[in-house]
This record gives C-alpha cells, structure tokens and sequence, in this order.
C-alpha cells in the first residue's frame, strides 16, 4: 500500500449519544491519513471532546464504526499501546516527581523509550526530581508529552493541549510536538481554539458545531476552494451554479460573501480574495446545521443512509 | 539557517508562503546553487511549522526547477534567481534608502510611500512597452 495514502483515523456515520436523547456527536464521517496532523475546532460542547474520547475508546459508539489504525477502539492493551491521549489540562499524579512517572511509564508501557522522554524533559528544561503539583503550566504540558511520545503511539489525540500555556510555552510545546511527531511518523490530532497556531501546525481539519462535522478536509486545499467575493449588489446576486454562499454581509454598495468554489469567478465586476483559517471556520460555526434544517429526521434513520 | 515564518492572517496558504521566502532569499543571493535547504524536520522542530507545508512547498520548487530533492541527502538549491550581484544590490539599496528619506520627509506614511512606488512602477513598464 502507498504510504502517502494509508488512512490512520476513518469514521463513518459515527455517533454518540449520552442516555436516551443527547447527542454529543453523530453523523461523523472522517479520513486522517497516516502521519496527518489535524485541527479539530468548534464552540466549547459543540463534540470535539466526545470525538476525541470516541477514538481513544473512552467512549463507546452509539452508531456508526470508527477504525483508528485498523481496530475499532477499545480498551484492549494491544489497542492502548498504539494510541497516546492527552487529556483536558493533562493530568498528572501531584505527589509523583517527574523521575517517578517515567519510572511508573517504563513499568506499564513493554515499547517505552525512556532515553526520548529525558532527552525531551532535558530539551524543555523539566527537573526530574520536581514534584507534578510544583510544575508551570507549560512544564506540566511538556513531561505530558513526553510520557505520551515515550510509549511511542502511531496516533497521538490531544484535547486542548494549549489552552493553559502562555505564548512562547506555546511555541515550545508545538515544536517538541511536531519534532516528536515527524520522528516517529505519528498522526496527530488536536483541538484548540488557537487558530494561529493551528493554521501553522495542522495539514487536515475538522469543524464541528452543535454535534456535527460541519467542514473536513485538507487545509490547503480548503483555503484554496474557498473565496471572499464581494461586488455591487447586482453582480454578487447573480453568482452562476456550483456556488455555495457561505456567508453574506450586506453593505449599502457592494456585498461581501464567503463562498466555495472551485474554479475561479470569471466576471471583472467580483473582486475575488483568498481566506484565511479563521475566516473558513467562522463562516461554517456560524452557518445553520443540517439539524436544524432537517427538525424531525429521526437520527436513527440519517446515521443508517451513512452506512 | 533559512528563518522560516507564517503570518496566518495573510489569507496566503503557509506552504505558498514558504515558496516565497525562499524565491526572495534566491533573488537576493543568500541562497546559492548547491546550498542545502533545512529538512522539513528541522523546520518543524525549530520554527513550528507542519512538516507537509514544508515538503509541499519544497515539491512546488522542484517543480519551478529552483531546487531538486536529492533521495536520502535532502533538498539542495538548483539555480538562483539573483538579478544582480550582492554589491550592486546594496548600491540600489542605498539609493532607496535616501529616496525613502525623502518621502518621509515629505510626510508620507508606507502605505502613501508604496502608492508612489506601484504608481511610478506601472507608468515606467508602460513607457518601456510603449
């Protein structure tokens, strides 16, 4: 099989559903390539945790099938093994020193590389004899990273790994990141609300709003099927078929729409401009879901047309 | 090393930014034929910045004929785009910097001071293609 196309993380119509009514996710259909590195971004409680639970098999799928390195998730040893997870605000035992953890990881983890994960505490500047409750926030992030890359993942799933650093801890935390992941060949997927730094460090996205998957694809190639166009009201009325408006702002002169297209607008009287990360993932949390176009479908019966 | 950077809000993708610094380092002669590009590895560890923008923007090169990958030894600059040589350079940069002086004088901000500059540079090609 060509490398360049092997598929690490595949979802389809993949969902779940706490007790009898809630939706935290359904309808996911995805395609992560081997060592891909994805945004996932959307509101807080829009599913991006769910999802990301769903692949490290914290969370069971309620419809749907996900493959994460060719295995449905679970909490079967031999699936861990291939899979790092770093939760919300990466929690590590207060009492335990830095030199404890990676002592209790070569016990639990028979692939350890305790060599990468001092070589990587050295790097970041960690202590090894401080205690996990005396650590910044950017030093917590970095020995959590290490112990997950030290098991040595082919997937490695981070829930907003960011937030709690400041700017440089940032920066320093993404460089050992995608040093860690380029090493090894990992696929990464994270979630943050630091688009910046997203559009920097992630070749793949994922938008999810309200429980859906709203956007999903390769960055570049999204920036690139996506256009402001703005013109007089006349000229942006009239876009020819195959046009999707995304997003319309209305002016007393000219109109300013977001929209996907995948040739270029051949009319003189539209200014054509490039998007930018942000731009793309406002115009699709902004836009209404299919949900609330389609009130009344039961989810049942769209998560089967999936299949 | 080529000090790689990403503005994000330029609306430019990353990788087509890569392909424009090195383009500028090449016209302003401090990347030369035989040079070696940093590998997408280094980039991403030291700058932050996914290693398949670097590649993209390293494969967009090849493609242009200004750099060629060579299998296990890395990426290595194939021809230069310099105009001119580094001192001539800095002459013309000398002269701008006075012209610049000028236009400050005067009261210009950039964005009055690069009106002048596409201005002049458009009414100059027309006489030339006149």
């Amino acid at each position: 099989m060509n490398a360049a196309t092997e598929i690490a993380i595949e979802t389809v119509g993949a969902g779940h559903r706490y007790g009898h009514q809630l939706w935290g996710l359904r309808g996911c259909t995805l395609s992560l390539p081997t060592g891909s590195i994805t945004a996932v971004v959307g509101a807080n409680g829009a599913g991006k945790t769910t999802l990301l639970n769903m692949l490290v098999g914290l969370l069971p799928a309620s419809a749907g099938r996900l493959r994460v390195v060719g295995e449905e998730p679970s909490s079967k040893p031999a699936f861990l093994a291939r899979i790092g997870f770093l939760a919300q605000d990466c929690p590590l035992y207060k009492e335990f020193s830095v030199a404890d953890m990676l002592h209790f990881g070569r016990a639990m983890n028979p692939s350890w590389d305790d060599d990468m994960a001092r070589a990587r505490l050295a790097s970041a500047d960690v202590p090894l004899d401080r205690r996990a409750g005396k650590l910044s926030g950017g030093q917590r992030a970095q020995v959590a990273l290490a112990l997950a890359v030290a098991k040595r993942p082919q997937v490695l799933l981070l829930d907003e790994p960011l937030a709690a650093l400041d700017p440089l801890a940032r920066r320093e935390f993404l460089k050992n990141l995608l040093d860690s992941a380029v090493a090894s060949n990992i696929t990464v997927m994270l979630s943050s609300h630091l688009l910046g730094d997203l559009a920097r460090v992630c070749d793949h996205l994922i938008v999810i709003s309200e429980g859906e998957v709203r956007l999903t694809g390769e960055l570049d190639q999204l920036l690139a099927e996506h256009h402001w166009v703005s013109g007089a009201p006349e000229q942006t009325s009239r876009l020819p078929g195959g046009v999707e408006v995304l997003a319309e702002y209305r002016h007393e002169r000219h109109n300013r729409l977001l929209v996907r297209i995948d040739q270029p607008l051949l009319n003189p009287a539209l200014t054509m401009e490039p998007v930018d990360l942000e731009d793309l993932v406002l115009a699709y949390l902004e836009r209404p879901g299919e949900s609330s176009e389609r009130a009344g479908t039961p989810w049942a019966a769209r998560e089967a047309s999936h299949l | 090393m080529l000090d790689f950077r990403i503005d994000t809000t330029s609306g430019q993708p990353p990788y087509a930014q890569l392909v424009a610094q090195v383009k500028q380092a090449l016209r302003l002669g401090w990347l030369q034929p035989g040079d070696k590009l940093p590998t997408a590895h280094q980039v991403a560890s030291s700058v932050a910045i996914n290693p398949n923008t670097v590649q993209k923007a390293y494969k967009e090169l090849e493609y242009e004929g200004l750099v060629v990958g060579k299998a296990g030894q890395g990426t290595f600059v194939q021809r230069s785009l310099s105009q001119s040589t580094p001192s001539s350079l800095a002459a013309l940069s000398r002269r701008l910097e006075r012209w610049l002086a000028a236009a400050r004088a005067a009261g210009l901000d950039e964005d009055g001071i690069m009106d002048v500059i596409e201005a002049t540079m458009r009414d100059f090609d027309r006489q030339a293609s006149a």
